[in-house]
């Protein structure tokens, strides 16, 4: 058994801040983001796009980029509506939702690009 | 016209069958249905014993009584309409029984408990009796309370979403003092958990009162919070021995701005809880619930009240979280009867499913779901299984498995988040996680230490899905 480590988390270190699913992991390629996007437009729901300065990270309401996109099943459609909400605010948070209108939640709700965390 | 009175008054003991034994009734869609497997004294029919249990928990006593003819006993009373085979038991039969629904108080589990499951569970004529399974009509569901938030309105007050929900209970469970409990959980929060879990019987004891263990826990979540920038919670549990206590304690939790309290619904009592329930809707506070005592009703395959009787009433008495077994490691019978009760937990409509031990249909209306909770012997190994099993509306809590980890809790927590989320990718990418999930987890430790080092601490866990086995043969 290896020796103990510390686990790195820190107030002051804003490295430390996690920002819902899959941040965990390390940030996804192209090719995992389509299929993140897949499983969305498989279930049916409803694709949206929303951003935030990463100081207010904390707030339910993130900026909505445009209107979600009801009905949308293009996946490269998507996928270019979440590169242009990233290249408008390339300093943000953008985090891509699947609005699932039959449990009125959210199915699916990931940060696809981080902005610098503080 | 003058109406004649349709009996005469005459005094003694009847057969059971002769009024409780309707094999011809159509059942309304008001009845409260009701299964039960009986296993009858010998030399009792399974008519009369089946009429016998009818009687017993709705309007009948041993003998006939000259009141019965001042009240329209065929509007009131239970019928036994339906007997089955049970199947692989020789000795045993299920009865169907319909109540009618001016027979039960409004919005009242306790009333209805107290006639399906009073009097008649002592009665001679039966060897052994089990509540199998209970169909709830729209108003009565509509008349009961139900869960204080439900499954989307947690999510929306966490902010988590599109996956399973982390928790850890601490331990050991009893004689850590507030202070060192309070660590336990900031090291759990701060490594990625959602949630950590007072024990069931961490109430108020000497070595660390409530209050106390409150705040800090309370102190773990704010910090754990302004660390990750995740929505954090403890279970804070408010049983105690009386109401007024149990009040007093959920007033000081709202005080902290604390998000859920806990309780455990059968040793606290239903009225209490359904108080406590509602308490917790007027004051915006989730309410995870704990179910000691279950197994005592349970587990005997023959006599009490099968758990999803137990997971059925609960919704109906409100609770947003309710431990339902882990499914893994246990018999192919259990994982198809645990996946029956999951759903009548948290979907609107659960349909008639022997396969699953589910005997009616049931409509929960717009009662919201209970976030099914599984807790007790898991660790990262089995995430694969039980994100595949529970999918996302569940609480998955690793409490030796992630206080066990070589690092610390931090480091397990981390570990179980890492497994947690890389599960939940694969998944959504069309992966199957029960046949890939070495491969899945042993990808996503690449990337992290913390996960590496718990797979090489807990063994690799084999399932093996071969066997069917047939609910009634298995029960447990």
């Amino acid at each position: 058994m290896s020796t103990v480590q510390d686990y790195a988390s820190r107030l002051s270190d804003p490295a430390s801040r996690k920002m819902g699913t899959f941040s965990y992991l390390p940030p996804m390629d192209d090719a995992q983001i389509r299929k993140q996007v897949e499983w969305i437009v498989k279930h049916g729901w409803n694709p949206a796009i929303e951003h935030t300065e990463p100081k207010f990270a904390k707030s339910n309401y993130w900026y909505m980029w445009k209107l979600p996109m009801f009905g949308e099943t293009d996946v490269d459609a998507i996928l270019a509506e979440l590169k242009a909400c990233h290249e408008a605010n390339p300093d943000h948070h953008v985090r891509l939702l699947g609005y699932d209108n039959f449990t009125q939640s959210q199915g699916a709700n990931m940060v696809i690009f981080r902005g610098k965390p503080v | 016209m003058t109406v004649q009175p349709k009996k005469k008054y005459d005094a003694g003991v009847k057969e059971y069958r002769s009024t409780y034994w309707e094999p011809d009734y159509a059942v309304k869609e008001t009845d409260i249905l009701a299964v039960f497997k009986v296993i009858p004294q010998a030399g009792v029919s399974r008519e009369e014993a089946a009429a016998a249990v009818a009687a017993e928990s709705s309007t009948g006593t041993w003998t006939t009584v000259w009141t019965d003819l001042l009240t329209d006993l065929d509007h009131y009373k239970g019928r036994a309409y339906r007997v089955e085979d049970v199947p692989g038991a020789d000795d045993a039969f299920y009865a169907f029984i319909a109540y009618p629904a001016d027979l039960f108080e409004e919005g009242s589990v306790v009333n209805v408990f107290t006639s399906l499951v009073g009097n008649v569970f002592g009665f001679k004529a039966v060897r052994s009796l089990r509540l199998e399974d209970v169909r709830f009509p729209i108003w009565f569901v509509k008349t009961c309370f139900g869960p204080p938030h439900g499954i989307q309105v947690e999510r929306d007050k966490m902010d988590k979403y599109g996956r399973p929900l982390l928790g850890c209970t601490i331990k050991p469970k009893l004689g850590l003092s507030a202070k060192n409990y309070g660590r336990a959980v900031y090291e759990c929060l701060r490594g990625g958990l959602d949630f950590t879990k007072d024990d069931e019987n961490v109430n108020s004891q000497p070595f660390m009162r409530w209050r106390d263990r409150f705040l800090f826990c309370q102190e773990a979540i704010e910090k754990s919070e302004a660390e990750t920038g995740e929505r954090k919670g403890h279970y804070m549990n408010v049983t105690a021995p009386t109401i007024e206590e149990m009040y007093k304690r959920a007033e000081f939790a709202k005080e902290l701005k604390t998000p859920i309290i806990m309780s455990d619904y059968l040793t606290l009592g239903w009225a209490a809880h359904n108080s406590l329930s509602k308490w917790c809707r007027d004051n915006g506070m989730l309410l995870h619930v704990h179910r000691a005592m279950h197994a005592v009703m349970d587990r005997n395959p023959n006599h009490g009240i099968n758990f999803r009787v137990l997971a059925k009433l609960l919704r109906l008495l409100g609770g947003d979280h309710l431990h339902s077994g882990t499914v893994v490691g246990k018999l192919e019978g259990d994982r198809a009867a645990t996946l029956g009760w999951i759903d009548l937990m948290r979907d609107r409509y659960i349909k008639e499913d022997r396969a699953r031990g589910i005997f009616f249909d049931q409509d929960w209306g717009s009662m919201p779901g209970v976030f099914p909770v599984a807790s007790g012997g898991i660790h990262v190994w089995h995430m694969p299984a039980l994100v595949a099993i529970f999918g996302n509306d569940s609480v998955l809590q690793f409490g030796g498995g992630t206080l066990g980890h070589p690092w610390g809790n931090a480091a397990g927590a981390a570990a179980n988040r890492v497994a947690l989320e890389a599960c939940v990718q694969a998944r959504n990418e069309g992966r199957e996680l029960e046949k890939e999930g070495k491969d899945i987890l042993t990808k996503a430790a690449a990337h992290s230490p913390e996960l590496k080092v718990a797979m090489e601490t807990w063994k690799e866990i084999k399932f093996e899905f071969d066997t069917v086995d047939k609910l009634d043969v298995q029960h447990r």
